[in-house]
């Protein structure tokens, strides 16, 4: 029977030895009606995909030539917008911030999540449900609200971090007025939302790492710091990929907390790429530029993705 | 040895080692370990704790300096200030439309292709499969433009459809539940086919139910991440007739003038995290399970 084929292979001539030639006719009949079955369960998803995905890129890609501004006439301008992404101080300064929250963003957000699951997977602790589920709460809470509850946090005027700060000593001032501290801060609250998320791979990663490994270490007379090296640092190499590469991604698609805490302050330096994206797009009604920008942003999440696609498959050979 | 030692940072301990010393040692660890774990819940939830407290805190103390942890007396007086800026039923309403018509076509649409990708045997499946993957990697913000003039253009701005339909599939979700579909065991269906059940039959009464714990998993994503959304809801909605709360709160701090009006903007906050702390303590447990087993973005 042709509908015993396993159909997680690649599709196989049917007419193989198994079959007698005088079948070939019914068979090739057989694989069109399953075309066709395919293709009606694909259209939906594929019409939907190509009508508000794949239509809306190439139209982004045209308007990114254009001074299109979502009304009136609009017209060819060659590379103008890519020229000025590239040389409008005000554009390139919102390109290093995204840059710049990246490094402190990622880093940061891996280490407190693999140091989280490291005391989560432990077997010996009390109240593991509890706390697993109290750290991952903040992931389910909207960056809007957890930026609101932030904002509020650390109001000069109101908050009860500077006043608690204060308290002991230190003045911290207004942190969203600081061109040197507001980009800090808008990071952290996407940390403190984010990381129990992290934490939550990581712990799918640690239960991945065989249980003898760390017993032969133990036996070989290894320490805890050894472990951690020899044994988990090792078994975690996938996962740390996927991970990094999906902190990196995030990113560079940073809006929320921006918006709402700082709106791009002060004096920009907490504008990133999507922030300039909305305000330019939205805001300024320059379409044209915001569709170039959208394009500069497309292409690093692409090569971001091309080279977690390239490590990962370097990995699965390594294993082989 | 007994099973601690198998935790990644387990102390070091010899084997020979006498048994009295051993178990001190492992007391400290612990009590190390759980402090570092309370520091850790106490950083992550300060924040909940606090909206929740002065939600409910007369808005003079919130509004006042010094700063009140625990307030003086418990009041509903900022929720009577939240309905007076917003509407913040109709816009609770829109959350739970747009994510609940994003959860259900998303499911529907995404599991129909994945099924048709993962258990048909056509040709050029691959290459759909691949050109997918392709498109998996393009970042949504950067189609907003062109999205919101298509949009316009159709006449969707300010509509529910506006909101949901774009979202009525995704390469992501088409992706995963595909995944999860390739791991069925063969057997499951081969016997209905040779029965001669339709490819709906077997997709509607064989692989969904056997493909709960995949489906669940989305829906919750689904649902969290279009409730929780701001961007795509500013953008799509500029009266409030559909707009969802994040967008009509984010809206609210835009509209202060002077000093932001914390104590509404608190219980706003409140309103629009109970129903996913709700669903998110009743499923937990499948919730971070599905985190992990997917690794999807929030």
């Amino acid at each position: 029977m042709t509908s015993v084929q396993p159909a997680y292979r690649a599709p196989r001539r049917l007419g193989g030895s198994r079959m007698p030639p005088d079948r070939s006719r019914q068979i090739a009949r057989h694989e069109r009606g399953r075309a066709l079955r395919a293709a009606a369960f694909l259209a939906p998803a594929v019409a939907v995909i190509l009508a508000f995905v794949f239509l809306p890129a190439l139209s982004a890609l045209r308007l990114s030539f254009t001074d299109a501004s979502g009304f009136g006439e609009e017209s060819w301008i060659g590379l103008e917008n890519y020229a000025t992404v590239f040389t409008d101080p005000a554009t390139l300064r919102a390109i290093w911030n995204t840059v710049g929250y990246a490094v402190m963003y990622g880093p940061i957000v891996i280490a407190v999540g693999l140091g989280a699951a490291l005391l989560l997977n432990r077997k010996d602790v009390p109240l593991r449900s509890f706390f697993r589920t109290i750290i991952f709460l903040p992931f389910v809470i909207s960056m809007a609200v957890a930026s609101l509850a932030w904002a509020f946090l650390l109001d000069p005027n109101l908050g009860l971090i500077p006043y608690w700060l204060g308290k002991v000593g230190i003045q911290m001032g207004d942190i969203f007025a600081s061109t040197t501290w507001a980009l800090p801060a808008v990071t952290a609250v996407a940390i403190w939302k984010n990381f129990g998320y992290f934490m939550v791979i990581f712990l799918a990663g640690l239960q991945g790492i065989p249980r003898y490994l760390y017993e032969a270490a133990i036996l070989d007379g290894a320490g805890a710091w050894r472990q951690f090296r020899a044994v988990t640092m090792p078994g975690l190499r996938a996962t740390m990929t996927f991970v990094i590469v999906f902190a990196i991604i995030g990113a560079f698609q940073a809006f929320d907390q921006i918006y709402i805490m700082t709106q791009g302050g002060p004096d920009r330096a907490t504008e990133t790429i999507v922030y300039r994206i909305y305000t330019d797009g939205f805001r300024d009604f320059r379409m044209g530029f915001a569709s170039a920008l959208s394009y500069v942003l497309l292409v690093i999440t692409l090569a971001l993705g091309l080279i977690q696609l390239r490590i990962g498959a370097k990995r699965e050979k390594d294993l082989e | 040895m007994n099973q601690t030692t198998t935790a990644s940072l387990a102390p070091a301990r010899p084997p020979a080692r006498r048994r009295g010393s051993a178990s001190t040692a492992r007391l400290l660890t612990q009590s190390g370990v759980v402090a570092g774990l309370l520091v850790f819940a106490a950083l992550t939830s300060f924040p909940v704790v606090v909206v929740v407290l002065s939600a409910f805190s007369p808005e003079s103390e919130v509004l006042s300096w010094p700063p009140n942890f625990i307030p003086s007396r418990f009041t509903l007086e900022n929720f009577d200030g939240l309905t007076a800026r917003i509407p913040v039923f109709a816009q609770s309403w829109n959350s739970f439309v747009f994510a609940a018509a994003v959860t259900g076509l998303s499911l529907v649409f995404n599991s129909l292709a994945a099924y048709a990708l993962a258990r048909i045997d056509f040709k050029g499946r691959y290459a759909i499969f691949t050109v997918l993957i392709a498109i998996m990697m393009v970042p949504f913000q950067a189609l907003l433009v062109p999205l919101y003039e298509l949009i316009s253009d159709i006449g969707w701005v300010n509509t529910y459809a506006g909101l949901v339909i774009p979202r009525a599939a995704d390469v992501a979700g088409i992706f995963l539940l595909r995944q999860f579909f390739i791991t069925l065991p063969r057997d499951l269906d081969s016997a209905a086919r040779i029965d001669g059940a339709s490819e709906l039959r077997v997709f509607w009464s064989i692989i969904l139910p056997n493909a709960k714990p995949a489906l669940l998993t989305m829906a919750l994503f689904h649902f969290v991440n279009n409730w929780n959304d701001l961007l795509w809801p500013l953008i799509m909605t500029s009266d409030s007739s559909v707009r969802p709360l994040t967008a009509g709160l984010a809206l609210l701090t835009g509209s202060a003038t002077g000093v932001a009006p914390y104590g509404v903007m608190m219980a706003g906050s409140l309103v629009a995290i109970v129903p996913l702390v709700v669903l998110y303590l009743l499923v937990q447990r499948r919730f971070i399970e599905g985190v992990a087993m997917t690794g999807m973005k929030g």
